[in-house]
């Protein structure tokens, strides 16, 4: 539908001078705070909404240090303790020749989460502005970010998995390390800050003056 | 113009603002987005039988990945299975405390949790009567919810996890193990049926008083 045609200028709520409830979609006369049918705050169409997503972008990336830097497993094998990182446990897999896990793990856990620190801060310095230049592509990036960021968590759901099944005593057994939670903080923080940050933004500019669409 | 527009005449989709004519659709059709493509509206009956009917399959596979045994490993004599449960409790030792509870929120608690409230919000609607009371904030807090709800992507991190382990042990998956294969298969259906947009209309329609 709209998706893959030439880009064309569509009529938002915002433009028309009314207000759309991002919870149900319901439209609202301009200054209306709450949602009549779903009981959702109606938030303005404001810039002051970005505070939300770089305090959340700030504490993700902070946590997302630790989560490097310390083991996310520790492994006991026949006695000897060894202890992998995130970036450890990639390099382990690619050793056993298992190309397409290390694929999914290294995507999962370092280029999504790093794609996404530069998305989100990309859309936050760019949109709001007076000009709507490049709104589709800006639409499109909050899509995949929006629809992405959660799949990071596949790693510590691995590390929960690895440290309950791997309890054979002697021979082997795996426990989780602290990056398991500082990556966990970080994958929330930074769903939360591209949750707060609102599409909307996207097409605030100079108005169109096109008719709503059917 | 801008004055003369009736914000009941239209709706603003979620997700990218776009205005559209609000419209009563046939049984068949469906609105979109014209600039993003997320859905709009769904018919509304026969959505609403098919969300209810596929919540309720999901909460049996729920319990039924709860209950029985998920994971086994075996070698050199020694063996370790693992339920759902357990797998959620790995960080519960200590200070990841904190992380186990959340773990068992994202793959267990809020999907169950989210399936119930679905049911709850949907049934009386789908027999024409008034929604029960508190529907709007039990939705509200079930579209919420919907991010952190992660069974699925639970089910790629056992995947990963067997590849880890295959050298090292011979594993053995349960019955939990598939339970939780078909809930995923169960819920992504169930997305397809939903529209938030005809579930709120429902809901505000059929208010009572
Ligand atoms: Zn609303
Ligand atoms: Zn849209």
């Amino acid at each position: 539908m709209g998706r893959h045609r030439h880009e064309k200028a569509y009529l938002t709520a915002h433009d028309a001078g009314l207000t759309g409830c991002r919870q149900c979609g319901k439209v609202w006369p301009k200054d209306s705070t709450q949602c009549g049918r779903c009981g959702a705050h109606l938030q303005p169409v404001s810039t002051a909404s970005l505070q939300r997503v770089w305090a959340c972008w700030w504490a993700g990336l902070f946590c997302y240090i630790p989560a490097n830097a310390y083991p996310m497993l520790r492994t006991n094998m026949l006695g000897s303790e060894s202890n992998s990182t995130i970036m450890g446990g990639v390099i382990d897999l690619v050793g056993h020749h298992n190309y397409g896990i290390a694929l999914i793990v290294f995507v999962a856990s370092i280029c999504i989460p790093i794609a996404k620190f530069i998305a989100v801060a990309y859309l936050a310095l760019v949109v709001g502005k007076d000009k709507r230049a490049g709104g589709h592509p800006h639409l499109v990036i909050y899509e995949i970010v929006e629809f992405v960021g959660r799949w990071s968590m596949v790693d510590v759901f691995v590390v929960a998995i690895l440290s309950a099944l791997v309890q054979l005593g002697a021979i082997a057994s795996i426990h989780p390390g602290p990056a398991a939670a500082a990556f966990a903080l970080s994958v929330a923080f930074t769903m939360i800050s591209a949750q707060s940050f609102d599409p909307r933004l996207i097409w605030r500019g100079p108005k169109v003056s096109s008719p709503p669409h059917d | 113009m801008n004055t003369t527009l009736d914000p009941a005449a239209y709706l603003a989709c979620p997700h990218c603002d776009t205005l559209h004519h609000s419209k009563h659709l046939a049984a068949t059709e469906r609105a979109r987005c014209a600039r993003c493509d997320t859905l709009l509206i769904a018919p509304r009956a026969r959505s609403f039988i098919h969300v209810i009917a596929l919540s309720f399959t999901a909460m049996i596979l729920m319990a039924g990945a709860i209950f029985f045994p998920f994971l086994k490993i075996d070698a050199q004599g020694f063996s370790n299975a693992s339920s759902v449960f357990q797998a959620a409790m790995a960080f519960s030792d200590g200070l990841l405390l904190p992380l186990s509870i959340g773990v068992l929120a994202m793959i267990v608690g809020l999907p169950a949790v989210r399936f119930a409230a679905l049911i709850y919000v949907l049934w009386p609607l789908t027999h024409g009567r008034p929604a029960y009371r508190h529907a709007r904030t039990v939705f509200r807090l079930t579209e919420e919810m919907q991010p952190w709800a992660m069974a699925e992507i639970f089910i790629i991190g056992t995947a990963v996890a067997l590849v880890k382990v295959a050298g090292l042990a011979h594993v053995s998956l349960g019955p939990a193990f598939w339970a939780f294969c078909a809930l995923i298969i169960v819920t992504a259906l169930k997305n397809s049926y939903m529209s938030s947009w005809t579930i709120w209309d429902a809901i505000a329609t059929k208010k009572p008083i």
